[in-house]
């Protein structure tokens, strides 16, 4: 009896030992996502924690004062006559690079989308400026709308005098907007141009058979069959928008007067120019409440305006 | 919609890109011709579309005004490091949670994902301060850290992921019925599949990280330390005014090299960027 019941433990540890594959395999697993895992806890989700620390805190660096406060700069943030200004210029800026990249991003991906010789050239031309650095191309956009620059200057060849357009506050932020679509609208309209690629071409020959003109078929099969497409591009293009922020900074610094000072831009002034740490946190938790309600508004929208998902 | 078109049709259509093409080229060779144009003719009316004269002094007073040298290598190298040290982050991350079965996997995953809702932007403040405890300010580990493990790496994970899932189990079962470790079905079977993915993350981060600015001018304060988006914004006379054609010079140096690479390789690019992770 003893001598079995000795036999079986070693028994079992010779055939299924302490490293069994599912251990090994549960090892590997941890081993392999811990650099990623590690790396977030430390660089953003513990940054988080603080950065809500710090906004219950008045914090100026230049004094080193740093006080509790509870909800005082959540209650400054309310009473900032400045806020409601950055705030509708954060909504214009983002609601209007949506709607101009996406619909731009369409018809370029349309128009890419025929079977014509050399279509190619203008598919890695469209795309191109994706590639160049993003302060050289706002750089030369900003010579380009100087009241004296390229722009304006080809306008006057034809006899029309335009605005000072970063110095007047409607120009300045459809400039911004402008600048940053011609940008990043490639991305987009490669997303755009490989759902069109995927949808079948079955459909269209029925949707002909059955009479139907060019912009129905477009409408009632391209845009449901595209709408993962469109829901994912409007994500990214939404939670890149709140980001803006080397545009602001080389084009208008803001201006003139708050007309483009976007949410971003204003924390980097209040916490980097003004040394304001405290109020700088809560307008970063402003950021992420702003950032995180949309992703789940639109995450949610999936349901609603999907009609299919691969 | 793939019909034939008539040829009215054709021209009508190149007619339409064509137009639609200016703001996306037309920048481009206005700030290549324009850094060659002396200061007096910058502002020429009618607008130059070629330099009337030629000055080719701006390229070399973009060296002699700055350590340009010195910040093109600091641009590259800090690319260079975050998009291979992203790679293999996210490539090993992504595999582990396509594929590998372990405790709290899905836990794990949501709280990784949970910092795609983070950009550095919110986070910029506590990020600043934990730097300056470490002494590290005005150095560029967080122009290195920060990318290589917040949201673009997170991105980056997420993609690799959405490429392993996709990827036949049977090719890794061969594998381990002959003995392979995980590790080694990782570098040996699973990564050589996943080029085209790891190629559009390549793509992805190093864009990332050349057109960082908010870190940079967040960061640093010594010109030798600067990246190149924020030296090509201290070409100012002065009054703080920008020197145009030095500027575009220095901006043309910038923005060429990676604009010549991509024309070589744009299919790879472009294919790569439509048809892997971002679709699943």
């Amino acid at each position: 009896m003893a001598v079995a019941q000795d036999h079986v433990p070693s028994d079992a540890r010779s055939t299924s030992p302490f490293w069994t594959v599912a251990r090994r395999d549960s090892l590997a697993g941890f081993l392999f996502i811990a650099p990623q895992l590690i790396g977030v806890i430390v660089f953003v989700l513990v940054p988080l924690g603080l950065v809500f620390w710090y906004s219950l805190h008045e914090w100026n660096v230049l004094a080193n004062t740093f006080t509790y406060t509870g909800s005082e700069n959540y209650r400054m943030l309310l009473s900032d006559p400045s806020i409601v200004r950055v705030l509708g210029a954060t909504a214009i800026f983002s609601v209007g690079l949506v709607i101009f990249n996406l619909s731009l991003a369409l018809l370029l991906a349309v128009l890419l989308n025929q079977r014509l010789p050399g279509i190619t050239v203008f598919r890695t031309l469209f795309f191109s400026p994706v590639v160049v650095s993003l302060v050289a191309w706002t750089i030369v956009w900003g010579f380009l709308l100087q009241k004296n620059g390229g722009i304006n200057g080809m306008l006057l060849v034809f006899g029309m005098e335009g605005p000072n357009w970063l110095r007047e506050e409607t120009t300045a932020m459809i400039s911004v907007i402008v600048v940053q679509v011609f940008k990043n609208v490639g991305l987009n309209m490669i997303l755009f141009l490989a759902a069109l690629q995927g949808v079948p071409k079955e459909l269209y020959e029925a949707a002909r058979i059955d009479g139907a003109p060019p912009f129905k078929q477009f409408r009632r099969i391209t845009l449901p069959l595209i709408s993962p497409t469109i829901l994912l591009t409007s994500i990214i293009t939404i939670v890149g928008s709140l980001q803006v922020f080397a545009q602001i900074a080389v084009l208008t610094q803001g201006g003139p007067g708050l007309s483009t000072t976007v949410l971003v831009y204003y924390l980097y002034q209040q916490a980097f120019q003004f040394h304001f740490f405290g109020y700088g946190s809560t307008l970063s938790i402003l950021l992420f409440v702003i950032v995180a309600v949309l992703t789940f508004a639109q995450w949610q929208m999936r349901k609603r305006i999907v009609f299919y998902e691969s | 919609m793939k019909a034939e078109l008539s040829a009215r049709m054709k021209v009508t259509l190149y007619g339409l890109l064509c137009v639609l093409l200016i703001p996306f080229v037309f920048p481009t060779w206005w700030m290549v011709t324009s850094s060659f144009k002396p200061i007096s003719d910058i502002f020429a009316f009618p607008p130059q579309l070629l330099p009337q004269r030629y000055d080719w002094t701006t390229y070399s007073k973009v060296f002699e005004l700055q350590p340009f040298v010195q910040q093109y290598w600091n641009s590259a190298y800090i690319a260079a490091v975050v998009t291979i040290g992203t790679m293999i982050i996210s490539s090993m991350a992504g595999y582990a949670f396509a594929r590998i079965r372990f405790p709290f996997a899905n836990t794990m995953f949501m709280i990784v994902l949970l910092g795609l809702l983070i950009p550095s932007e919110v986070t910029i403040v506590p990020l600043f301060q934990m730097f300056l405890q470490a002494g590290l300010v005005n150095t560029h580990w967080p122009l290195i850290l920060v990318p290589m493990f917040g949201a673009p790496s997170i991105f980056a994970t997420f993609v690799m992921r959405q490429f392993f899932v996709t990827l036949p189990v049977e090719l890794e079962e061969a594998a381990r019925v002959d003995g392979l470790g995980r590790f080694k079905i990782f570098v040996r079977i699973a990564l050589p599949l996943a080029k085209p993915a790891l190629a559009s993350v390549a793509i992805f981060t190093f864009l990332h990280s050349w057109n960082l600015f908010l870190e940079p001018i967040v960061f640093l304060s010594s010109a030798e330390k600067f990246t190149l988006p924020q030296a090509l914004t201290q070409y100012t006379d002065a009054y703080g005014g920008p020197m145009w054609n030095i500027q575009l010079a220095a901006a043309t140096l910038t923005a060429l090299p990676v604009l010549i690479v991509f024309i070589i390789a744009q299919k790879q690019f472009v294919e790569g960027l439509a048809h892997t992770g971002l679709k699943g």
